[in-house]
This record gives C-alpha cells, sequence and structure tokens, in this order.
C-alpha cells in the first residue's frame, strides 16, 4: 500500500516539474526578446527593463536561470506581473476565493444532477429523453448555455442578479452553466456503467436472492458504475478549468478565469505561466484523490 | 476493439439515434461544409451594415434578425461557416497528423524511448485543453493562424494516446504473434498487420474531434483571440451580441444554435460511423 | 407425477425479443422435479438449458417471454407470480449457483457480506446473529476459518473457496431447492471433484437439485434423472443408469460417446526427434514458474502436457515457441539452437513449427477473410480450397470473418492455417477446451487424422485429462513447473507413480457405460 502511494507522488512531482519547465520553454519560445516576454503589455521603460533583468538573472547563463526560476517557483515565487504592477501570486492568490465558489458548486451540482438522472431515469421513454438532452448538453457551448440562462432567468425574469459576485444568488446561474456539462458526461458514463453492471453475473446472483431491481441496482451495480465515473475527475476537473474561462467572462465574476484571459490577451506571460503551473498542481491532487478513490471503491486494486 | 475517444461524453454516449435522425444529421453538415466552400449560394454580404435597421428580429427579409450594425445575422452565420469549420478541420488535420506519428512511434518502439514518449504525452494530455491553447496564444499573439495552431497542438495527445494504445493492442494481438509463426519480418508485420488495424477507427476518430475543435475554437472565439472583427466568426458573433442579449437575443443565441447543431450533428454521424466501425469488427 | 412434485413444468416457451431478431430458446419444454431428487439438464451451448433452469426462478433475462401451459412451483402457480411473490420466492425456496464464483459473486463486496445480503433480505434472524449465521453457513460448506474468509474478498479467495462461498450464498435464504447451473466449469478437475462432492453432501442431506451442465460425465455422478436438450427442446429424459446403459435418442448416444472417450492410437512409429527442451528454467521476477523441464517431441508423435491452471503449461509452449526465452536451458527445433538467438536466426525455422491457440478468434487479424488468412500461410497462388476441405470446411466460409464462425468452424481454421505450410511440429495449447463435447471429438479426430497422414508432431497442451488420454501417444504431468511424471499414456494412467498425477486422475469425472 505504501509503494504505489509514494510512485503516485514521485510522479506527480515530476509532472510539477515537467509543467514548470514547459513553461519556462514557454518563456523563452516566445517570438522577441525574452525582456519583451516578461513585461507583454506592461510599461517598458529602461528601469523596468534593467528589474526584469536583475530579477530574471536574464544576464546569467540558461542553467543559472532556470535553476533560480525552479528555486523561487518551489518557495511560491511566481515573479511579477509587469501589466498589473504586483507579485504574481498576489494576483492570483486574491482571485482564487470566488473561482473556488464556483468550481466546488458547480461540480457539486453536476455530480448530484447526473446521480440522479442515471439511477432515477431507468424508464426506456425516461431515457431516451434523458440521454437526448445529455447530447445536447455536452454539445452545447458552455458560454451560449450561460446566454440563454442570463437572458431568461435574469434579464426576462429578473430572477438573479446578471452580472457580478454578490451573495448566493449571483452563483446560481454560472454553476448551472459550469455543472450541466458535468452532468450531461457523467450521466452518460454513470448510466452505462449501471447498465454494464447489470448485465454481469453477479447481478443475476443478487436477484437469484430475492433482492429489488433498486437494490441491486443500488447496493450492488452502483459501486460498479463508480469506478470509470472517478476515471471522469481529472476531465471534469478540465471541463471546470475551461468553464471559469468563459463562464465568468459571460456573468461578469471576478475570478482566476478572468485574470487569464486578461493576461493572455495583453501577454502578460508571468501570470499566465502561474496559472499553468497552478493547473498542473490541482491536476496532481486530483490524479491522487482519484487513484485513492480507485483503491477505496476496488478491493482488487489493493494488492501492492 | 474499444477506444478511447477524445471527448469520454461522446465516447460513451450510450444513445442509439434512429437514421432518421443520422439522415438529418448528415444533411446539415453537408449544408455547412457547402457555405463553408460557397456562402454567397444562401446569403448575401455578411459585412453590409444598415443603420436604419438595427437589431430587427428575425423575419422574412432577415430570417435571424440583424445585429447591432444592422448586418444580417444569417447572412454572417452563414459566411461564419468558413471560418469556424475550416480553423475546425485545419486543427484537427494537425492533431490528427502529428498524432498519429507521435503515437505510432512510441507504441513502436522499445521501451524506454515508448515510456518518455507517453509520459510527456500523458502529462501534456491532463491539461485542460483550454488552458493549453491558451498558453499557446499567449506565446504567439491572438488570430486565426495561432489559433488553428493552438488548438491542434492541445488536441495532440488525445490522439497520440489512442493511436499508441492501439499499437499496444494489436502489437500484442494473438494475431500478430501468428504472424510471427510465419517468420514474417518485422517490417512486414507492421505493413500488413499492424498499421491497418491501428489506422482503421482513425477517420471516425477524427470527426469526433472534429467537433471538439470547433467547440473549443468558439470558445476561444468567444473571448476575442481568434479572428478579429468584422469577420464573422460564430464564437465572435456570439459574443458581440451579446451585449445586446436584453434586446436582441436573436443575435447571439441564433448562431450559438448553430454551433449547437453542428456538434450535435458531428457526434451524431460520428458515432453512427464508429458503431457501424465497432459493428464490423466484432461480432 | 404425483401431487408432491416441487416443481412441475409444462409446454414452457422462452422467446428472446432482440431489436432486429426473435431468438426461441427454449421451444416446449415439460418435466417436473420431485422433493429430493437431483435432476440434470444436459446440453451445448445454445440448447437452452440455462434459460430453462433460469425461467424456472423467473429470471430468464432481459427481453425474454415466458409461456407455459404450466409452471408450478411449491404447489403455486408462478405464471401468476408478481414481482413480489418472485422475490420472495428466489434465494427463498429456490436458490442459485452459477459458474465461476469470481464474477458470480459481487467482487466489489466481501464474501460475508453477499452472504448475509440473503438473510437480510428474506428476514432470516435478526442482524446481530447475521455475522454469525454466515460464518456458520460457511463452515457448513466447508470453507475453513470462516471468520476470516468471510471478511474477505472473491479475488482473495481460491476457485475453490469462491465457489463453496457461493454455495453458502445459494444456501443461505434455506431454499428447498438448489439450481446450480454449470457450478464447476470454470474449475481445475480436483477442485471440481471436491465441489461436486459437496452437491453430492446437500443432496444426501434432502436438498433437492437441479444441475445444469453441458458436461454429462460430471452430473451423471449425482444425478437421478438426465434431461438431455437440443435446439430448446428436450430429446431425452431418462433416469441416469438407463441412460447409461442406453440412450434412445442419436444426439445422446453421440454425448455418451464423446463423454466416455475413444483412443485415437497411430500405427507408425515415432521418428526422429523434432524439438528437445533441456533443463528448461524461467523466472519471473522472484517466481519460478518453469524448473527444469525436459521434453522431447519425435516426428510422428503426439505428446500430451497436463496440468492444471498455474502449473507453468502455457509457459512451457511460449519458451517452445520461441516467444519468451528461457532464464536457463535449451530449446532445439530440427536439431538447431531455437532459443538464445535472435529472431532473424529463428525465422526460416518458422513455417516449421505452427502453433493453435485455445481462442481462435483473437489469433485471426479481425479485417481479414478466410481465404486471406489461409492464403497468407500457403505458398504464393496455391489454391485455399482444398486446404479447407481437408479440415472438413465448406468452401462458402473462403470469404467470412472469423467471427462469422462457430467455435469449430473457426477452430478448424486455425488448423487448415497451421497444416498449409507443412510443420513438423504444431503445438496445441488447449486447442479444444472452449468447444462443445461433440465438436471436441471432431476436432481431435482431425487432428489425429493430420498426425496419420503428413506425420506432424504435436505438442498438445491440455487441463483435461480425458482429451489427453484419446489422442496422445505419451504424457507428461506439470505441477508447479515441474514435470512430476512422464511416459507412455497407458501407462501413467493405469498406474499412476506420483501422488499428484493420482489426485488429478480420481478427480477426472469420467462415464462408466454399461453396456
Amino acid at each position: 500500500m505504501i509503494r504505489p502511494i509514494l510512485r503516485r507522488v514521485g510522479a506527480g512531482v515530476l509532472v510539477l516539474w515537467a509543467a514548470a519547465t514547459a513553461a519556462y520553454l514557454a518563456l523563452l519560445a516566445a517570438p522577441g526578446d525574452t525582456v519583451d516576454a516578461i513585461i507583454g503589455d506592461g510599461a517598458d521603460t529602461p528601469l523596468i527593463r534593467a528589474q526584469i533583468i536583475q530579477e530574471w538573472h536574464l544576464d546569467r547563463p540558461a542553467v543559472v536561470q532556470y535553476a533560480d526560476f525552479l528555486w523561487r517557483a518551489v518557495h511560491g515565487d511566481l515573479g511579477r506581473s509587469y501589466l498589473l504592477q504586483r507579485p504574481v501570486a498576489e494576483v492570483i492568490g486574491g482571485q482564487l476565493a470566488p473561482t473556488l465558489k464556483l468550481a466546488a458548486t458547480a461540480a457539486g451540482f453536476g455530480i448530484l444532477l447526473a446521480l440522479v438522472l442515471a439511477l432515477v431515469a431507468r424508464r426506456p421513454w425516461v431515457r431516451r429523453l434523458s440521454s437526448t438532452t445529455e447530447l445536447v448538453l455536452v454539445s452545447t457551448p458552455p458560454f451560449l448555455i450561460g446566454i440563454v440562462l442570463l437572458s431568461v432567468f435574469s434579464f426576462r425574469l429578473g430572477w438573479f442578479p446578471v452580472s457580478g459576485d454578490r451573495g448566493a444568488a449571483a452563483l446560481v446561474l454560472p454553476a448551472i452553466t459550469m455543472g450541466l456539462p458535468i452532468a450531461g458526461t457523467l450521466a452518460q458514463v454513470l448510466r452505462d456503467g449501471l447498465d454494464r453492471a447489470l448485465e454481469e453475473p453477479f447481478a443475476v446472483t443478487a436477484r437469484s436472492r430475492g433482492l429489488r431491481e433498486r437494490s441491486v441496482l443500488v447496493r450492488h451495480a452502483l459501486k460498479h458504475a463508480l469506478l470509470p465515473a472517478v476515471t471522469m475527475l481529472g476531465w471534469s476537473f478540465g471541463v471546470l478549468i475551461g468553464g471559469t474561462v468563459i463562464i465568468e467572462q459571460v456573468f461578469g465574476r471576478p475570478g482566476l478565469g478572468q485574470v487569464t484571459v486578461q493576461a493572455v490577451s495583453s501577454s502578460d506571460l508571468p501570470v499566465v505561466l502561474a496559472v499553468v503551473i497552478l493547473a498542473a498542481a490541482v491536476f496532481v491532487v486530483i490524479n491522487t484523490v482519484t487513484d485513492l478513490a480507485y483503491l477505496l471503491i476496488d478491493p482488487r486494486l489493493r494488492r501492492s | 476493439m474499444t477506444i478511447a475517444l477524445t471527448r469520454p461524453g461522446t465516447a460513451r454516449l450510450n444513445l442509439r439515434v434512429p437514421r432518421p435522425g443520422v439522415a438529418a444529421a448528415t444533411l446539415f453538415l453537408a449544408v455547412a461544409l457547402t457555405a463553408a466552400i460557397g456562402p454567397s449560394l444562401f446569403a448575401g454580404d455578411p459585412l453590409a451594415a444598415d443603420p436604419l435597421h438595427v437589431l430587427e428580429g428575425p423575419s422574412g427579409r432577415h430570417w435571424f434578425g440583424t445585429d447591432q450594425l444592422g448586418r444580417d445575422v444569417f447572412a454572417r452565420v452563414v459566411h461564419g461557416a468558413r471560418h469556424s469549420l475550416s480553423i475546425g478541420v485545419a486543427a484537427t488535420l494537425i492533431a490528427v497528423g502529428s498524432g498519429i506519428l507521435i503515437g505510432l512511434i512510441a507504441g513502436l518502439s522499445h521501451r524506454i524511448a515508448d515510456e518518455a514518449l507517453s509520459r510527456s504525452v500523458d502529462a501534456l494530455s491532463a491539461f485542460p485543453l483550454v488552458l493549453l491553447a491558451l498558453l499557446f496564444i499567449a506565446i504567439a499573439g491572438p488570430g486565426t493562424t495561432s489559433l488553428i495552431v493552438a488548438i491542434g497542438v492541445a488536441l495532440i495527445p488525445h490522439f497520440a494516446r489512442v493511436v499508441r494504445a492501439q499499437t499496444f493492442v494489436v502489437r500484442r494481438a494473438a494475431y500478430v504473434t501468428h504472424a510471427v509463426a510465419f517468420g514474417a519480418a518485422r517490417s512486414r508485420l507492421v505493413l500488413r498487420h499492424v498499421l491497418p488495424n491501428v489506422l482503421g477507427p482513425v477517420p471516425v476518430l477524427a470527426v469526433i474531434g472534429l467537433s471538439e475543435a470547433i467547440l473549443l475554437a468558439a470558445g476561444l472565439s468567444f473571448l476575442g483571440l481568434g479572428p478579429q472583427p468584422p469577420s464573422p466568426e460564430w464564437g465572435a458573433m456570439i459574443s458581440e451580441g451579446r451585449g445586446y442579449l436584453h434586446i436582441a437575443w436573436w443575435a447571439s443565441v441564433l448562431p450559438g444554435l448553430v454551433v449547437t447543431a453542428t456538434i450535435i450533428s458531428l457526434t451524431v454521424v460520428g458515432r453512427f460511423c464508429q458503431r457501424r466501425f465497432e459493428g464490423r469488427e466484432i461480432a | 407425477m404425483t401431487e408432491s412434485a416441487l416443481v412441475r413444468v409444462e409446454d414452457l416457451r422462452v422467446t428472446f425479443h432482440l431489436p432486429r431478431r426473435t431468438v426461441e430458446a427454449v421451444r416446449g419444454v415439460s418435466f417436473e422435479i420431485e422433493p429430493g431428487e437431483c435432476v440434470a439438464i444436459v446440453g451445448e451451448s445454445g440448447s437452452g438449458k440455462s434459460v430453462t433452469a433460469r425461467a424456472l426462478v423467473g429470471l430468464a433475462g432481459p427481453g425474454a417471454r415466458v409461456d407455459a401451459t404450466r409452471l408450478e412451483v411449491d404447489g403455486q402457480d408462478a405464471r401468476r407470480f408478481a414481482p413480489r411473490d418472485w422475490r420472495r420466492f428466489r434465494g427463498g425456496f429456490a436458490g442459485l449457483v452459477l459458474q465461476d464464483a469470481l464474477v458470480s459473486l459481487d467482487p466489489l463486496r466481501t464474501v460475508g457480506a453477499e452472504i448475509s445480503e440473503v438473510l437480510r433480505v428474506h428476514g432470516r434472524g435478526p442482524r446481530s446473529a447475521r455475522t454469525e449465521q454466515a460464518h456458520r453457513l460457511l463452515e457448513e460448506v466447508h470453507v475453513p476459518e470462516p471468520e476470516r474468509r468471510a471478511g474477505q474478498y472473491p479475488h482473495q479467495l481460491s476457485g475453490g473457496l469462491r465457489q463453496r462461498a457461493l454455495i453458502a450464498s445459494a444456501l443461505a435464504g434455506g431454499p428447498r431447492l438448489l439450481i446450480a447451473d454449470e457450478p464447476t466449469t470454470a474449475l481445475d478437475a480436483t477442485v471440481q471433484a471436491q465441489i461436486l462432492t459437496l452437491l453430492a453432501e446437500r443432496r444426501a442431506a434432502g436438498e433437492t437439485l437441479l444441475l445444469i451442465s453441458h458436461d454429462l460425465a460430471v452430473v451423471a455422478r449425482l444425478a437421478d434423472r438426465v434431461l438431455v436438450m437440443k435446439d430448446g427442446r428436450i430429446v431425452e429424459s431418462a433416469t441416469t443408469r438407463a441412460l447409461l446403459s442406453g440412450a434412445d435418442h442419436p444426439y445422446t448416444r453421440q454425448l455418451i460417446a464423446a463423454g466416455s472417450g475413444r483412443r485415437r492410437v497411430s500405427t507408425a512409429e515415432p521418428g526422429p526427434v523434432v524439438a528437445e527442451a533441456t533443463a528448461l528454467r524461467k523466472v519471473y521476477g522472484d517466481r519460478a514458474v518453469v524448473r527444469d523441464v525436459d521434453v522431447t517431441v519425435r516426428r510422428g508423435e503426439i505428446v500430451g502436457l497436463v496440468g492444471e491452471s498455474g502449473s507453468g503449461k502455457t509457459t512451457v509452449a511460449q519458451l517452445l515457441f520461441g516467444l519468451v526465452e528461457p532464464t536457463s536451458g535449451q530449446v532445439r527445433f530440427e536439431g538447431r539452437r531455437f532459443s538464445g538467438v535472435p529472431e532473424r536466426a529463428r525465422r526460416p525455422l518458422r513455417r516449421r513449427l505452427q502453433f493453435i491457440a485455445q481462442d481462435p478468434l483473437s489469433a485471426f487479424d479481425p479485417r481479414w477473410t478466410v481465404r486471406r488468412i489461409v492464403a497468407e500461410a500457403l505458398p504464393r497462388g496455391t489454391a485455399v480450397a482444398p486446404l479447407l476441405e481437408r479440415v472438413g470446411l465448406d468452401g462458402d466460409v473462403l470469404d467470412r470473418y472469423p467471427r462469422q464462425l462457430s467455435g469449430g468452424q473457426r477452430q478448424r481454421v486455425a488448423i487448415a492455417r497451421a497444416i498449409a505450410p507443412r510443420p513438423s511440429l504444431i503445438i496445441c495449447d488447449e486447442p479444444v477446451s472452449a468447444l462443445d463435447v461433440s465438436v471436441q471429438a471432431q476436432v481431435l479426430d482431425l487432428l489425429a487424422g493430420i498426425r496419420e497422414s503428413d506425420g506432424t508432431a504435436l505438442l498438445f497442451i491440455s487441463h483435461d485429462l480425458g482429451v489427453i488420454r484419446d489422442l496422445a501417444d505419451r504424457v507428461l504431468v506439470l505441477h508447479d513447473g515441474r514435470v512430476v511424471e512422464q511416459g507412455p499414456v497407458q501407462a501413467v494412467f493405469d498406474r499412476p507413480g506420483h501422488e499428484y498425477t493420482r489426485r488429478l486422475l480420481a478427480a477426472v469425472p469420467t462415464l462408466e457405460v454399461s453396456a
């Protein structure tokens, strides 16, 4: 049990290192002078240029620059945004809370809806309706869902605020918008897993014991269906990241997504790189959680 | 033969679309493709502004209404097909081509090279597509070309993984072992057994990858990182119309529905082909 | 018969309405089961035997339509059962034991939880006593250390213990009828014998048994009566004794013939040595899978390699075939070194050495037709049809894909492909294990004929002693990676020298046909 966990942690460190290296290489690969890339669209004065050269050790050999970059990244120092005139860690730290709140709410809503859809909608025609809805959900650009929800519930009906992050009401529409595609996909995976499990011999055995169909579903099949669904954790994380980038724009919410889009459009590379490294860190965490969840669900994997 | 597809949602889509549905989806794609090639067959000038008819609702004259400059939304959607579809197709080609190459090399090479390639591809594919594309655009700057390359590069890991996994399965399949029994040389094995069985599913994967690319392109253009105004790109149109949502929903919702219809059609057709393909492979 | 029959079935029909076609799985079956009786339904795959058994507990399967003029269980009309009645009846009146407990018990739940579940559903005893009762049930089916085992998952138990646990869970509701559907099929011979003994014990204790099996020999020891099914109908129904002393239906006679075995001896003397392995040893990690195995195969000889799962027989095949390099020891083929040399050196010899696998489907490129598969093995321009004819296949399979063929046909294609380059040795790894008994006999005939006419040597690997006895000249008994006994088949079977061989032989179910 110890060895696989150690291996996992090792792999995690490796991914983080790879992400940081890739970020650093991206910086070098940027067209033009590295100093230009770091300044981005920020104010360009000789003083700032000198400051950048000193801070990034651009006058030293590349190996030293790289080592120094890694060393600082390990200590949470991700450089400075010259566009915003603030340290990157501060820029990102300040925007973390609203994004986390939104992502967590959306994930919770999506998972809950998926479970309900997969477990409850089991009659043939309900299934057909439900899987058609899911097809539409996963095929619709998330921003369109947001726009439609906005125009109906905010502009038409006035139930929810049009933009901003004030109060729980402001969270409802963005969370639904982000949660729906997750729900659509997860429900499909869960339903498929349930269907497969229900065809397995152990399901026949369970029925032959006099179990209700509902008990076979919940007590036996669900655990089996959770395995592929857990695999989707990493994918959902991608949807959430992609979601925040776009949904925060649509609903005018503050957050990491806004920061990222702004940084990308004004070539504020230090901020973009920090977001990439942060995403890698979150990915490592999610992956570890996924693996642990696997071990928890499936005893067959517990042999080391 | 199980094949992991790019978008898990569509991969496991357990929906049997009835034949009329598949036919409708094919027809829609055909129309969209025609529009991308010769938009003037369907609609007039997408750039002609008409200050007297700003933000008018859908009517017989303007099927999808007009936008804030009085331009015909339908004409813009039709002309936008060229931008959106060609971005999607070009990006998919980049992704499929490089993906096949990397996947095959990894799948056929010896342990260490495979480890190195696969691990880096794994690490890349773990990243959200949007983030990879954003990183690329941040470096290369916004615009159509960088959008294409960004999406293409972001999608490479998916194809590389599928092709590598498939190569692995085929390489270890009993029928390849059997070919060894006939004293077949390595090059012959690869050409006659491995390649055809690996590449068979790729066209179907590409169709589904295309839907992914179009969706991503629309999202990035929506953020203003794609073709710059006044180009009628679908995502950009939706973004522009957003400011007038409270008085003119059609300017952004109708182009959005066209994107959705395209994605659904691609998914349905892709799934249909895949089912046919698998039906051929499996009893 | 009498009023007291436990199960009474008249004109049972089960039809599956699938999306594109309708399958009549059971077409008018009638039988009765008396209390305390042991009835066996025997038939090959697709005969409808399992569906019949499952229809008795209302689990014929999705899309199944069940009709019967009479379907009585325990004196009640099951045709009028509401779902509730069925649930009370399942587990409570009838327990079901399926094949392979690894998948028939929920792999994500402990064995104890699976047994307790039955107790809970049927309200047997208070909650606090259920754990205790589960332990008692495990003890009843002779699972040692029941407390520890109850906390384990199916994959942590051996095949035999798993199957016992599955039986314990079927017994938990105290059913009067135990339905066992191929209860020993996935098991090794010695374990199979133990499970059969356990079932015999239940029967002696007064339990009514319905056994389903493809293997007449397995159930003949246990059953009072046998129903032989073919294509959804009962073709013969008789007491086991009557059936064995003279079956009426030709199909039954065929089954009995296949089950009781028939030696296929060669008249020719074995020729020079074709392949020779000396002191073969293969170590994976810190586990020696094959230890000091010597094998010699001569021209025109059939050498049987027998062993249970995990004995290392498949690894021996891979070593001889040059797919795996031995850790130490050497393989020589046609006088030349075949191990420890690069694949390039083996390639010229490859066509002289062929391989037939258990699962022929995966051994064919799925995109190739039969014609192309066989043609590839033949010299360019040679016609394929005559070769197919030799293995008993019509020309109309030529343009079909392997997956469109039956299991027997596929194995024939595999044989055709293997004999095409006129090899001196064919290694056969369990080539008939996945086939029905009657088809098995045909394929064995075919292989024996090829040896006879071409002088091809066969190394025949099997877990099935019966098959080895019917086909091989010499036999090697493999146990824990070692050859524990070898010699001419007759001698080894008549006077086994090693304790393990004796156990193995004792476990083989055979039909004692009283002529």
